[in-house]
């Protein structure tokens, strides 16, 4: 599938990692290994860590503690070395406004000490791919925000990287440009990028990463595959029903091996065997309910709670 | 805080010239600020003061004038630059955390914004170099000698305001310079009259101020006379250059690298 391979050294090594502010502890002395190729995940709630995490492993942000290889080079001692050879889309776009886009990739590939002559037609290529060749000289602010992300996501390749760091790629855009913007990210991977991506969307993660940990607090709290996880940590089955627990309780007290959970006005079902459970929802007409295949979604509430967690 | 020292690398030249691409796109405005401010002062202050001091420290009020202003200019040029431009860039705009995920590192981040800021304050300068010959005010072909001691003069101001452009948390903070240090040694320091007329106990405070050493080898080599203690005149510019270059990037990067 793509280049490396199993004996590969992890393209970034933390051990003991821990990044304080003040009394904060925003990263909670992590371990972690990223395999070279694939597609890595950092999934968390707000707050967690996760673009500390990638601030460090980047060197614009130095640890409290700990040690850090990025291709096998030290950070932050090595930083110079190791940006050159990754590419970065931040989770605020930092285009630069004063240039359009075209001149927005030719700044940013002579900050790599690129010469523009020996790239132009990478960087047409790249527009291309971001489908963005008919807004070459548009000024940025006249871009929408779909299209500024895609800008940020071709900037992030004109130095052609090894790895490329997305801290969520996708939030705020429309289905369309989340659509573009996966298969790109795919393309990249089959080509032999190794992407690490933080992400709040469970259905992002399932869909591109190989392997993944969800943080919380700053701290690891699992690491795995997608869908490893989903058989490891929950059911394989959800039915949404809106009522409260007293009726779910009684309505479905003939049906074993059910774990439930109340949120708000729902109760949430957790069962391997949803047929039982949807029989008897059948019988109570006006009933609202909904069945689902278990996500990531159900992993990720079930690890770090269902509280709000900036709260605290 | 990383009290490493700065390295100076050729990568300062990549933000100097993304900085100079974006000036060059407004060349006209700027030319005909360049050009047109120094051309109404010259003509109105030089002329209309001129003919009612007639001389002053034994030259031509008209070669007086401009000769301070040659220095205040770069001054003042710089400073704004280093203030309000690398403000923005550092923080509305976040051009800097940009620069930050590629090889540029705070270093040639400040080290780019000071040449950039002292190249400013040289086009102004010289700006009010080439006005002054042709109104007639500067005549002495050696002001040509000015144009290193300008650029020296830009990273003397250039340090010193990215340092508080490090340290301000809004637009309104620079005042604080503004007021309390830069209109002071614009009036002060002898742009518009020999510093010998203050009370004497006020020399000594401003000897130690940087325009007045800017202005110690501009006004000599403008109005073609001669010039005195260059060297500690260029050492005092080159201290303020360099500490400030050196805290500005210890600042920046507190502020940038957390
Ligand atoms: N420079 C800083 N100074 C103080 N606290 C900080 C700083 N940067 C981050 N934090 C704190 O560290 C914690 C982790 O922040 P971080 O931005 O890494 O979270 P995140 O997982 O990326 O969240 P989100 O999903 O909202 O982007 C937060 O509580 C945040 O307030
Ligand atoms: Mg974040």
């Amino acid at each position: 599938m793509n280049s490396s391979s199993v004996s590969d050294p992890p393209i970034v090594l933390a051990k003991n990692l821990s990044k304080r502010f003040g009394d904060f502890l925003a990263v909670d002395d992590i371990n972690l290994s990223v395999p070279t190729g694939g597609c890595f995940g950092l999934l968390g709630p707000n707050g967690a860590g996760k673009t500390t995490t990638l601030r460090m492993f980047l060197g614009q942000s130095h640890q409290s503690s700990g040690s850090l290889h990025v291709l096998g080079q030290v950070m932050p001692e090595q930083t110079r070395s190791v940006r050159r050879k990754i590419g970065v889309v931040p989770q605020l776009d930092n285009l630069d406004v004063d240039f359009t886009v075209i001149e927005n990739l030719k700044v940013y590939a002579s900050f790599f000490a690129l010469n523009f002559r020996d790239i132009e037609s990478y960087i047409d290529e790249l527009l291309v791919m971001v489908e963005l060749e008919d807004k070459r000289n548009t000024r940025i602010s006249e871009l929408s925000g779909g299209m500024k992300r895609r800008l940020s996501i071709a900037r992030a390749l004109v130095n052609k990287p090894k790895l490329l760091v997305l801290d969520e790629p996708t939030t705020g855009l429309d289905p369309q440009v989340r659509h573009l913007i996966w298969s790109r990210l795919r393309e990249l991977k089959n080509s032999g990028t190794t992407l690490l991506l933080t992400t709040h969307y469970m259905e992002e993660a399932e869909r591109l990463c190989d392997d993944l940990v969800i943080m919380d607090k700053g701290k690891i709290l699992k690491r795995g595959h997608p869908k490893q996880l989903i058989s490891e940590y929950v059911e394989s089955d959800v039915i949404e029903i809106h009522c409260s627990m007293e009726m779910a309780n009684s309505l479905l007290k003939q049906v074993s091996d059910i774990r439930y959970e109340l949120v708000d006005e729902t109760v949430y079902c957790f069962t391997n065997e949803p047929l039982k459970i949807i029989k008897e929802l059948e019988t109570q007409a006006g009933l609202t309910w909904l069945h689902r295949p278990a996500n990531l979604e159900d992993v990720f509430l079930s690890l770090t709670g269902r509280e709000l967690h900036e709260a605290q | 805080m990383d009290w490493c020292l700065p390295k100076v690398r050729m990568s300062m030249f990549a933000v100097w010239s993304r900085n100079f691409r974006v000036w060059r796109k407004l060349i006209l405005p700027s030319t005909l600020f360049n050009f047109g401010e120094p051309f109404i002062y010259l003509l109105g202050l030089g002329l209309g003061l001129g003919s009612f001091i007639g001389e002053m420290d034994g030259v031509p009020y008209l070669t007086f004038l401009p000769s301070g202003l040659l220095a205040s200019s770069v001054m003042n040029t710089a400073t704004y630059e280093g203030l309000f431009s690398v403000y923005t860039r550092m923080v509305p705009q976040q051009t800097y955390e940009g620069m930050l995920a590629t090889p540029l590192e705070v270093d040639d981040i400040v080290a780019g914004e000071m040449l950039w800021c002292a190249t400013k304050g040289l086009m102004s300068s010289s700006a009010i170099l080439v006005v002054g010959f042709l109104i007639g005010a500067l005549q002495d072909w050696q002001a040509i000698f000015c144009l290193p001691f300008f650029f020296l003069i830009g990273l003397c101001f250039a340090g010193p305001a990215i340092v508080v452009s490090s340290l301000a948390p809004s637009y309104d903070y620079f005042n604080y310079y503004v007021t309390l240090l830069l209109t002071p040694m614009f009036i002060f320091c002898g742009v518009f009259y020999p510093v010998r007329t203050l009370p004497d106990f006020i020399e000594p405070f401003i000897q130690v101020l940087p325009l007045s050493h800017a202005i110690a080898l501009v006004r000599p080599l403008a109005s073609g006379q001669p010039l005195h203690n260059v060297l500690l005149h260029v050492c005092v510019l080159a201290a303020f250059a360099g500490i400030g270059f050196y805290l500005a990037v210890v600042l920046v990067r507190r502020r940038l690298i957390n």
